[in-house]
């Protein structure tokens, strides 16, 4: 007699928690009371029809809304495991960026090479030395699944590769930095199927080294990459749960209205 | 029904043909308007050609004025020129970026900055007489730097600093927004971002803009009068830099100087006609320099410009 001990699946641990948040454009409120948890080496998908706050949300975590004047953040996120709140006035938006990169709707490489590209999150950090450098570049490159199309000509302007490429590009320079968690904001939006088909491979594999938040219009998109899904709706977080659960057999009747297509 | 048709048909080109007529009629009064400017200009510059060239041999370029016209040069000129334009660019340069980052990405947008900015633009407009006024009260008489290279320096340099922000200002503008957040989100600092991002993707256009400042600056000559450049100079000033440091480095500021509009204008107004043939040469040597460094732009902006794109 064999027996087989089945463990049970450990359970993830928390990497990001929203509490409570609000956020005001000016006087209007864009997010009403957004609690919601992100878990470690997991992907998390933000979906929901235009102009129900995903972006809005997923910019908090970098503290990108700090750059324009008249806005205002209420309630948390705290980041774990040394419980900071990322929105805390006392925080600096410039730590929280250090440690949650973002890559954005729109491949936005710098007009540099591509070597510059990927290492600029370094220089900002006053790294000098060449070889970590170097290193530090091959191996973000290679983590984004460009290395073997650009290993020849990093000191080539960025801006001469394709669109998909430029999107991984972006994806090198924010992982260049070991970031705790990684923002994407509709990557694959401006791509064509294949590029995109190759962003969401990739964005596969990283998910074992970071956590990673991702907004998308793209439902099939949320249902192939992701581990958790968070449906909103006028700034509202209407439902979340792992994205079997939301896909196959949501709680509220405005999320199976929007995943079945009848609504957004 | 064949019929309808082609009556149909007829009435269409009847219509179009008759509204293609104003397309005629503009190109021919287009041409016009454009031709007015054109023919002037190079009837202007053939006199200016045929009466100068004669003159410009090696001798204008390397003789002092003089009483008499066949001797004449234009040496304390263009050196005078050139040395006055080396004081604009290091005042208006730096403090017109400076000036347009600061308006651009540090200052907070409120009615305030509005004001500055609307007055900026209507400095652009402000006649240069009166910057000749202003800097003959402040730099000759208030700070006491007398009729010098330096005082024609910062005169033309506030001259051209309104062209300057609105260069700079221009040119950080067309950096798209989703350039800057890229970089903030990679953790940089606000001055990270002008220094590193910027002003590098903003150069072409910031060149292009300095470098058209300083040859409408170099042709001025209203502000140049009223601060009192002599019309008569028969010495260079001392080659800048080359005094004992680190007072006498600096002797060339406060030398005496003509310029080659005044120079110009100095000859223009004699009786003599050989003196005619003198101006008419300096200025075609003046034009040359303008459209040069006209030229210098065009070619930095296209070269520059090659590898940025977003």
């Amino acid at each position: 007699m064999t027996s087989t001990i089945t463990l049970p699946p450990k359970p993830p641990a928390l990497k990001a928690e929203s509490k409570a948040l609000d956020f005001y454009y000016g006087s209007f409120k864009a997010l009403k009371a957004v609690s919601m948890p992100v878990y470690e080496h997991s992907v998390t998908a933000l979906i929901g029809p235009s102009g129900c706050g995903k972006s809005t949300y997923l910019r908090c975590f970098n503290r990108m809304h700090d750059l324009y004047p008249g806005n205002r953040y209420d309630g948390s996120i705290e980041l774990y495991p040394d419980q900071v709140n990322l929105l805390h006035s006392s925080v600096d938006p410039i730590e929280v960026r250090m440690r949650v990169s973002m890559v954005f709707q729109k491949p936005n490489p710098f007009p540099k090479s591509i070597f510059e590209n990927v290492a600029y999150g370094l220089r900002v950090r006053g790294e000098k030395s060449r070889s970590f450098l170097e290193e530090k570049v091959e191996s973000a490159l290679k983590a984004a699944a460009l290395w073997d199309e650009v290993r020849d000509r990093l000191d080539e302007v960025a801006v001469n590769l394709s669109g998909g490429q430029q999107q991984r590009l972006c994806i090198a320079r924010s992982l260049a930095t070991d970031p705790e968690i990684l923002l994407f904001d509709e990557p694959t939006s401006a791509l064509d199927p294949i590029a995109t088909g190759s962003i969401e491979e990739l964005i596969g594999e990283i998910k074992g080294k970071v956590t990673i938040l991702i907004v998308t219009h793209n439902m099939q998109q949320a249902a192939r990459v992701s581990d958790y899904t968070a449906y909103m709706y006028l700034g509202e977080l209407i439902e979340y749960g792992p994205t079997g659960d939301i896909f196959m057999k949501p709680k509220r009747k405005e999320t199976e209205d929007y995943i079945t297509g009848r609504f957004g | 029904m064949n019929n309808a048709v082609s009556s149909r048909t007829k009435q269409l080109r009847a219509i179009i043909r008759s509204h293609k007529r104003w397309d005629t009629v503009f190109g021919v009064l287009g041409l016009l308007a454009m031709m007015v400017g054109v023919l002037t200009l190079a009837a202007l510059f053939t006199s200016m050609a045929i009466d100068g060239i004669p003159r410009l041999t090696g001798d204008f370029f390397t003789s002092f004025p003089s009483r008499r016209a066949g001797q004449a040069g234009i040496l304390s000129a263009w050196v005078g020129s050139i040395l006055v334009m080396l004081v604009t660019a290091l005042f208006a340069v730096p403090v017109g970026i400076a000036g347009a980052v600061y308006l651009e990405e540090y200052a907070k947008k409120n009615w305030f900055t509005d004001v500055i900015e609307i007055n900026i633009s209507n400095l652009a407009g402000v006649p240069s007489i009166v910057y000749g006024l202003l800097a003959l009260g402040l730099f000759v008489y208030a700070f006491g730097f007398g009729q010098s290279i330096l005082t024609a320096g910062l005169t033309l340099g506030l001259l051209i600093l309104p062209i300057v922000i609105v260069a700079t200002r221009e040119s950080l503008r067309a950096i798209p927004q989703h350039v800057r957040e890229g970089a903030y989100a990679c953790g940089a600092t606000q001055w990270q971002v002008v220094h590193d991002h910027l002003l590098p993707y903003g150069t072409p256009g910031i060149l292009t803009g300095v470098i058209i400042a300083l040859s409408r600056a170099i042709g001025e000559t209203a502000p140049i009068v009223t601060i009192g450049a002599l019309t008569f100079i028969a010495f260079l000033p001392p080659v800048p830099f080359s005094g004992d440091p680190p007072a006498g480095m600096f002797d060339w500021v406060f030398s005496p100087y003509t310029v080659m509009p005044i120079q110009i204008f100095n000859w223009t107004s004699r009786p003599d006609p050989a003196f005619h043939q003198n101006a008419a040469a300096a200025s075609f040597v003046l034009v040359f320099m303008t459209l040069g460094m006209n030229g210098l732009a065009i070619w930095l902006r296209y070269r520059l410009r090659k590898n940025i794109k977003w």
